[in-house]
């Protein structure tokens, strides 16, 4: 997060210096999110329009189309229509589903648009010039290591999956490498689909199914909310802890309040898209080089810090 | 179609013949227990069942409303959308109301209130477009499904909306609590189920939806006001999705874009596993809550056991659906 913020801050620096040089050209970005259908992409649609309606007022030669789409198919027509139509010069992508869009986004890059590429990886290397993600196995691995503290003595453990998709696959194998060789036991992965409805389901029939449980690792705060109500129904509040992700203004709440059953939160905040369409920004405007890899830390958000993660205005 | 009808109608007659037709869900739900009880001693306990039930009875209530529409030939596919509207709906008419009601029951029977008002409205909607404006009720209902969605999606502003903390703990026991550690979600799906039987059995109303899903021609000839009973049907459908949700609301005291997803297929695959046509022409009140209930423990076992891996719940799940029905097939033939 402090990366980000140093990010962001070097970008608008220097954007705004650049902005004065440069001729005035005008130029166009593309912006492409998926649909809000989660918290999180809800936040990604919120920090994604926040930041170009402060970039219009900043750069005022600088015009953004902005587009979300519910599916693959959708989100590459709209990257198609915007090369054809709005004559983008650059592209910045969160590809909803990134293994069926890698090719599309290829052509994007083929036709000489700059293209960069958010949270998750295409399937081929080398498209993008610029990649700004978060730290999906460091998300695990930092997750891993609070359980460690937590429960030095090792203890029954559950965890509540997301989709079956690489990024969920990433965080899973940096957990259980990070508890590997501790009496952590994992008594079993549901995936719950980073759904609220799911987590508390899933979560209840984990309570029904092991009478003995020390931790819950949901690696994502809708499901946390779910679970905690089951939680809270089977009253067993007490017994164990739980640990999220992504870092939900409910959930660092939380946090900060010193709550006992979610201890601490997981960052990977969704404004790392305000972070890529900055950066893609400054670049085109001042000539500035931002090509290659960001990868935005997964930091452990405990009471002590949870008060520089509290944004009241951040609808995720 | 209209040869199952009297077919089945005559078979209660017979008395203690077991009628293996009718007894398909049934032996699927049986199958389905046995199945539980030999993968995880605690799927017994009363706090396993009562999960269960209470988290089906939401489906469950939707999908007695799906009944009727789909027995008298319709479809609506706009029931989880409407669900999540309503959800969102009602948790903003309760913020909305804290500073002129205070916090207590009366903010939550108005948004109650508000809820089941909503319902109805989108029932008339649908209704009103499918039957006057004669268009296809699968495309009205695939409209207002993307509809209903995108406002829900609007409203919470592409985040989620929750209601105010205060009124949430006094709307709490509206999920979690009952009568004699029976959970209300329950009770009011028993309600429901038991006046959506008569209803369906005992009214010419029910008699009616039947005629018309049969044959809609005959029907009209029979002097049946087919538009109004068919108006009917969605605003009941409607109504309900409003029940539904105010059960829903307390339980995590918040809606969003993902409220209420595939709802809308849960309730049809419930109804259709309970008997009742897709079609329409015949439909069984008790059949949809023995569908509802078999899928709802599809997905509790699924949860209590770890021999099939989490990738493969989805195929698990196809499986016994078309297990349930597959099993009233071979009865219906021979």
């Amino acid at each position: 997060m402090k990366l980000a913020k140093t990010l962001l801050a070097a970008a608008v620096v220097v954007g705004s210096l650049g902005g004065i040089a440069v001729a005035q050209d005008k130029v166009t970005i593309g912006v492409s999110v998926p649909a809000a259908d989660h918290g999180w992409t809800g936040g990604v649609n919120y920090f994604a329009q926040q930041a170009i309606d402060r970039l219009k007022v900043t750069y005022p030669n600088v015009e953004f189309v902005f587009a979300s789409a519910p599916d693959a198919p959708k989100q590459i027509a709209d990257i198609e229509d915007m090369v054809a139509t709005r004559g983008i010069d650059a592209l910045v992508i969160l590809p909803g589903d990134p293994d069926a869009m890698t090719s599309a986004i290829k052509q994007v890059k083929d036709a000489g648009k700059f293209v960069t590429v958010v949270d998750r990886q295409l399937s081929i290397n080398g498209v993008e010039n610029l990649y700004v993600a978060g730290d999906n196995p460091g998300l695990g691995a930092n997750a891993a290591a609070y359980f460690k503290e937590a429960l030095p003595e090792g203890g029954n453990i559950v965890i509540l999956r997301g989709l079956p998709i690489p990024i969920d696959q990433q965080r899973f194998d940096g957990f259980m490498a990070g508890i590997e060789g501790t009496n952590l036991k994992v008594l079993d992965d549901e995936f719950a689909n980073w759904n609220r409805d799911d987590g508390f389901k899933v979560m209840q029939d984990f309570l029904t199914r092991f009478p003995d449980i020390k931790g819950v690792w949901t690696q994502d705060d809708d499901i946390s909310l779910g679970a905690i109500e089951a939680i809270k129904q089977a009253g067993r509040d007490k017994d164990m802890f739980i640990v999220g992700g992504a870092g939900m203004q409910q959930i660092i709440q939380a946090v900060a309040d010193g709550s006992a059953l979610t201890p601490v939160d997981v960052s990977y905040s969704p404004a790392m898209i305000a972070t890529a369409i900055e950066l893609t920004t400054a670049h085109l405007v001042s000539g500035v080089q931002v090509s290659g890899r960001y990868v935005l830390d997964s930091t452990l958000i405990t009471k002590d810090n949870a008060a520089g993660f509290l944004d009241p205005a951040s609808p995720f | 179609m209209s040869a199952s009808a009297p077919d089945t109608a005559a078979k209660p007659a017979r008395g203690f013949r077991i009628d293996l037709k009718t007894a398909g869900p049934l032996l699927a739900l049986a199958l389905l227990v046995l199945l539980g009880i030999t993968l995880n001693e605690n799927f017994l306990s009363y706090s396993n069942l009562t999960n269960v039930l209470a988290r089906s009875s939401f489906i469950g209530i939707i999908a007695i409303g799906a009944t009727f529409v789909i027995t008298a030939g319709g479809l609506d596919l706009s029931v989880g959308s409407m669900a999540a509207v309503i959800a969102g709906v009602m948790i903003m008419v309760m913020n909305w109301l804290i500073p002129s009601f205070g916090i207590g029951w009366s903010v939550v029977l108005a948004g109650m209130a508000s809820g089941i008002l909503l319902g109805g409205v989108a029932g008339v909607f649908n209704g009103l477009m499918i039957t006057r404006g004669r268009i296809e009720a699968f495309i009205v209902t695939l409209g207002t499904m993307g509809i209903f969605r995108s406002l829900v999606t609007f409203l919470a502003n592409g985040g989620t909306l929750s209601l105010n903390f205060n009124v949430a703990d006094v709307y709490r026991p509206v999920y979690y609590d009952g009568i004699l550690g029976v959970p209300w979600p329950i009770l009011v799906f028993a309600l429901v189920a038991i006046a959506g039987e008569i209803l369906m059995r005992r009214t010419a109303f029910g008699r009616y939806c039947a005629a018309i899903g049969s044959n809609e021609q005959v029907a009209r000839y029979s002097s049946i006001n087919v538009d109004n009973v068919r108006l009917l049907t969605y605003i009941l459908q409607g109504v309900l999705v409003g029940v539904a949700v105010l059960l829903y609301v307390p339980r995590l005291g918040s809606a969003s874009s993902t409220t209420g997803v595939l709802w809308e297929l849960e309730a049809i695959a419930g109804v259709i596993i309970g008997g009742t046509t897709l079609k329409g022409g015949y439909g069984r009140i008790w059949g949809t809550v023995v569908g509802v209930v078999i899928l709802g423990l599809i997905g509790n076992i699924l949860n209590l056991q770890s021999l099939i891996s989490p990738y493969l719940n989805g195929a698990f799940q196809g499986v016994i659906i078309i297990l349930a029905v597959l099993l009233q097939r071979e009865r219906r033939t021979s």
